[in-house]
């Protein structure tokens, strides 16, 4: 591993994106920043502007409304971005894939680097699928 | 000359200066996770996110922003940062004597940082950025007055004086100043002015991340973001170090001296972690009442006291 994938992997910095979503995947999320799990530890910190992001996780269902900024929000990045998927809707679309608003789960839109799937995932899979991303390259 | 390099460039200059605020960012890092009951990144966490900034990142610049004024404000903010630093430790390592009137120079040179911001967030284009850059001008408004009568204060007590050197010894002679009232007052209205000047909690509402996603820095990204990151630790480092400078018996390099200086570094860092920690952030107009009526009073009133010789 290079030393610039090492600092890369070090320091992930995290945004959020909730498509149209139950806000159970968004609670989860949360959860995992909390005290109990504490993500801190590898680095991560969520940050509110996309100019600093690292990783994009994206959970709820991209309905037609969600596509157009999503894309947006993923041309914004600074590259190298990963994508997370998050919950069963972001993974497959789950109950809304047949929905007559559903604009295709989010590796049709956008390349994912993780999938986590479950609805909604418990923070012990969230982080799961962060140490698999870590593991990855 | 090459001694002057030296000292510019390693030690007490920009690589010394740059690893010492980065060690302190993270330490008020794994402060905040303990007071939270977490187990917190590791020290030199500052460090990764530097260099991933640095190294991997990508620089976007906006499409409606000033594109030289935008990548220029980062590198004069970390100027800034720097050159004050020098100012600061050369005279209190005792390397150089430092000149008449430098503590004046000082406190120009921490202001430039904050301007940069603003300016830098000003050219970005971005409404919000623009809301974090107003907020800012208040801000540096409200507390620039405190800082400098804080300042003025410690001219007086040092006996008219405005060399860095002889502010400390000044304070080696009658003993360090916050050992008197009027020291002590002039303490707190310090260190809530850095507190302001770091844009930590309770007045960091230039760069509210849950209100308005890091206002002024909203459209940095990659190496400008870094050097904004990098002044940011410079800065961490250098505003603890001149209150030890002015207020609390200055910084030595002299055997066991080392160990009291980092101590005492640290613990002005480690109170105004504290602050930051537990206290929630405050409206602009708040900031402003609180700095132009109480922390104004305050060092009004520690000057009086100067002049009653207390």
């Amino acid at each position: 591993m290079s030393f610039k994938n090492y600092c890369f992997k070090k320091s992930l910095w995290l945004f959020h994106f909730g498509g149209a979503s139950c806000n159970n995947c968004d609670i989860e999320i949360l959860d995992c920043l909390t005290p109990r799990y504490d993500l801190e530890r590898f680095g991560m910190v969520l940050v509110g502007s996309i100019r600093h992001a690292d990783v994009l996780l994206v959970n709820g269902s991209i309905n037609k409304r969600d596509k157009p900024r999503l894309l947006e929000l993923y041309n914004q990045a600074p590259k190298p971005i990963l994508v997370v998927a998050i919950g069963a809707c972001g993974c497959t679309g789950g109950i809304f894939a047949q929905g007559n608003t559903f604009a295709g789960p989010v590796d049709k839109i956008i390349p994912v680097d993780a999938y986590v799937p479950g609805c909604p995932p418990k923070p012990e899979a969230i982080i799961a699928g962060i140490m698999h991303l870590l593991n990855k390259k | 000359m090459a001694k002057d390099l030296l000292y510019y460039l390693i030690f007490p200059g920009l690589i010394f200066i740059s690893v010492a605020g980065g060690l302190l960012s993270g330490f008020d890092r794994k402060i905040t996770a303990w007071l939270q009951f977490r187990k917190g990144p590791p020290l030199i966490q500052p460090f990764y996110d530097f260099l991933k900034l640095l190294l991997v990142k990508e620089t976007i610049i906006p499409a409606r922003g000033s594109v030289l004024t935008f990548l220029a404000a980062p590198v004069f903010a970390f100027a800034g940062a720097l050159i004050s630093g020098l100012l600061i430790l050369l005279p209190g390592f005792g390397f150089k004597p430092g000149f008449s009137g430098d503590v004046i120079v000082v406190f120009y040179m921490l202001t430039i940082p904050s301007l940069t911001y603003i300016i830098g967030a000003l050219a970005a284009g971005n409404p919000l950025a623009s809301v974090g850059a107003s907020r800012e001008m208040k801000l540096i408004i409200s507390y620039e007055l405190t800082f400098l009568l804080i300042i003025a204060a410690v001219i007086l007590k040092a006996g008219n004086t405005i060399r860095i050197s002889d502010i400390i010894q000044a304070q080696v002679e009658q003993g360090a100043f916050i050992g008197s009232i009027s020291g002590l007052l002039l303490f707190i209205a310090a260190v809530f002015c850095i507190q302001a000047k770091l844009g930590l909690v309770p007045f960091d509402m230039a760069e509210a991340e849950t209100e308005i996603n890091h206002g002024a820095f909203i459209e940095y990204s990659g190496t400008a973001y870094a050097l904004i990151k990098l002044a940011k630790y410079i800065m961490f480092f250098i505003l603890p170090a001149f209150i030890c400078v002015i207020l609390l018996g200055g910084i030595s390099l002299n055997g066991i001296q080392v160990l009291w200086t980092i101590l005492k570094i640290m613990g002005v860092v480690l109170l105004i972690t504290l602050i930051r920690n537990t206290n929630p952030r405050v409206k602009i107009d708040q900031a402003m009442r609180f700095f132009f009526i109480w922390m104004n009073l305050l060092v009004i009133i520690a000057i009086v006291l100067i002049l009653f010789g207390l």
